[in-house]
């Protein structure tokens, strides 16, 4: 109820703050619901939100898939955490937005781009954290994996990755949060669909504030919907433990 | 009885700086079935060389043999029971102690994984995950885990440490009674003087660090064993004396 009642309370000091302010540049509530209704009624709202989250899946994916080997890799070996950490924690504070001019002059105007942005913004992030994460892994169950005769793939597999798997969950699930910042600012420059692109082209093609807040109040509803879908996850018996106060 | 184990000149010395010497030579026997406590106070090296016999780490010197054969690494055949904490918390009781049964057939291994719960008194927990046991079930399941690969020596590492005095006892009972009828050698490490000597056929007596072997004593008492008897109280001040504690408080 709480939420709820403090989500009504903002909607109305906005309505009334616009109002006040008798601007008619800034859209009230009201304004931003009818900018939606208009999205939907002229077949745009489903295909750019489709979009967008299609770019983040592809691009998601990829992070994940080197991602998580990599820091695997990384935590595993010392000589390989010695050759690839300087270089993931020197890229990861540069943010991926500072690489939309790299990112065009490698794929130029189209979907690699912002797949590129998307998938660079999650990897390091990922990267890094499974890394410190297989490290400190209790020796003690690494050398049962040895002691029942397992090799370094099936230790890999049947003991440090669900070791890990409850931290691992909670990073991925950020990271996810992330790619779906990146997506919008990449939508920005390189494409001309997807809810980035839909709040740059309403403000640049005819100053459509209401629609540029409606594409706003769309990204960060469907950013809960993917935190909540995750969040089931981690709910699984074979990772409950690892949410446990211990 | 056949010579299962035999540690020869075994040291350990860690580079440093500054170098420590953690185990003076050490030289033991073991007999094929044989109970043995290697008791010593904490911190003196007495995990060290358990884990050095279990062949997680090499010695700086010296040679560890069973069966006759050199030891290089750990094996099957002769698990490490760490304490409670060595069970794998995201299995259920059930996938914990089928663990190293990977290569059974499933229905060899259901029916492995069934015959451990029932010795170790787990039956009704089966699916249950470590949380949601005491700590001296998930003693229990590691254990368990341990004997389904059914091997022919066990290395326990102050197993019952964290455990209440009275699971503790129990625990001790149920292990006498388990390697009875598993007829395994058992290595037992413990900085408990009462507990060496309810549980071993020999107890080594180990000094502070660098730890080396100051005596071994036989416990000549026949199981069940009657802990209040003049013979117990006699070994047990015999041990205290030796390592130089009095028993009274």
């Amino acid at each position: 109820m709480l939420p709820l009642a403090v989500g009504v309370a903002l909607i109305g000091l906005w309505q009334l703050g616009v109002t006040v302010a008798g601007s008619d540049v800034l859209p009230g509530p009201l304004m931003v619901a009818r900018g939606i209704g208009e999205l939907w009624s002229h077949g745009l709202l489903v295909p750019y939100a489709l979009a967008s989250l299609r770019r983040v899946a592809i691009g998601y994916a990829i992070a994940v898939g080197a991602g998580v080997p990599l820091g695997l890799w990384m935590g595993r070996s010392r000589v390989v955490a010695a050759a690839a950490n300087p270089l993931v924690q020197i890229l990861r504070p540069i943010s991926p937005i500072a690489w939309i001019p790299i990112a065009i002059v490698l794929f130029g105007i189209g979907e690699g781009a912002p797949v590129f942005l998307i998938a660079l913004a999650g990897l390091l992030p990922i990267a890094s954290s499974v890394a410190a994460m297989t490290e400190t892994v209790p020796p003690m169950f690494v050398l049962a994996a040895r002691n029942f005769g397992l090799g370094e793939a099936a230790t890999l597999r049947r003991v440090v990755f669900p070791a890990i798997l409850p931290q691992l969950l909670a990073t991925l699930r950020t990271t996810l949060g992330i790619c779906w910042i990146v997506v919008v600012a990449a939508e920005m420059i390189a494409v001309d669909s997807g809810l980035g692109y839909l709040i740059i082209d309403s403000r640049n093609a005819g100053k459509r504030y209401d629609l540029v807040v409606a594409g706003m109040v769309l990204v960060g509803a469907i950013g809960l919907l993917l935190d909540a879908a995750f969040r089931l996850l981690e709910r699984a018996r074979s990772v409950r433990w690892g949410f446990l106060a211990r | 009885m056949s010579v299962k184990l035999q540690v020869r000149g075994v040291t350990m010395r860690y580079a440093g700086p500054p170098p420590v010497q953690v185990l003076e030579p050490i030289d033991l026997e073991v007999a094929d079935g044989e109970f043995i406590c290697v008791l010593g106070p904490s911190g003196c090296g007495k995990s060290t060389l358990l884990q050095i016999i279990a062949g997680f780490h090499a010695p700086s010197a010296g040679t560890v043999t069973i069966d006759g054969k050199a030891v290089t690494g750990p094996d099957p055949r002769r698990i490490f029971v760490f304490q409670e904490r060595g069970v794998f918390p995201w299995l259920s009781v059930t996938d914990n102690i089928a663990f190293g049964l990977a290569a059974l057939p499933p229905a060899e291994r259901a029916e492995r994984v069934k015959h451990y719960v029932e010795l170790v008194g787990l039956r009704g927990f089966e699916r249950a995950f470590p949380h949601e046991l005491s700590g001296g079930m998930k003693q229990r399941v590691e254990v368990a885990r341990a004997l389904a690969v059914d091997p022919d020596m066990l290395f326990l590492d102050e197993p019952f440490g964290a455990l209440d005095s009275m699971t503790r006892l129990t625990m001790r009972s149920e292990l006498l009674r388990i390697w009875q009828a598993a007829k395994t050698t058992i290595l037992f490490v413990t900085h408990d003087v009462e507990e060496s000597v309810q549980l071993a056929d020999r107890v080594v007596v180990m000094s502070a660090r660098p730890a080396k072997i100051q005596r071994i004593v036989d416990i000549d008492i026949p199981r069940p064993r009657d802990i209040s008897a003049p013979r117990y109280l006699e070994l047990r001040d015999g041990i205290l004396a030796e390592i130089g504690l009095a028993h009274a408080i």
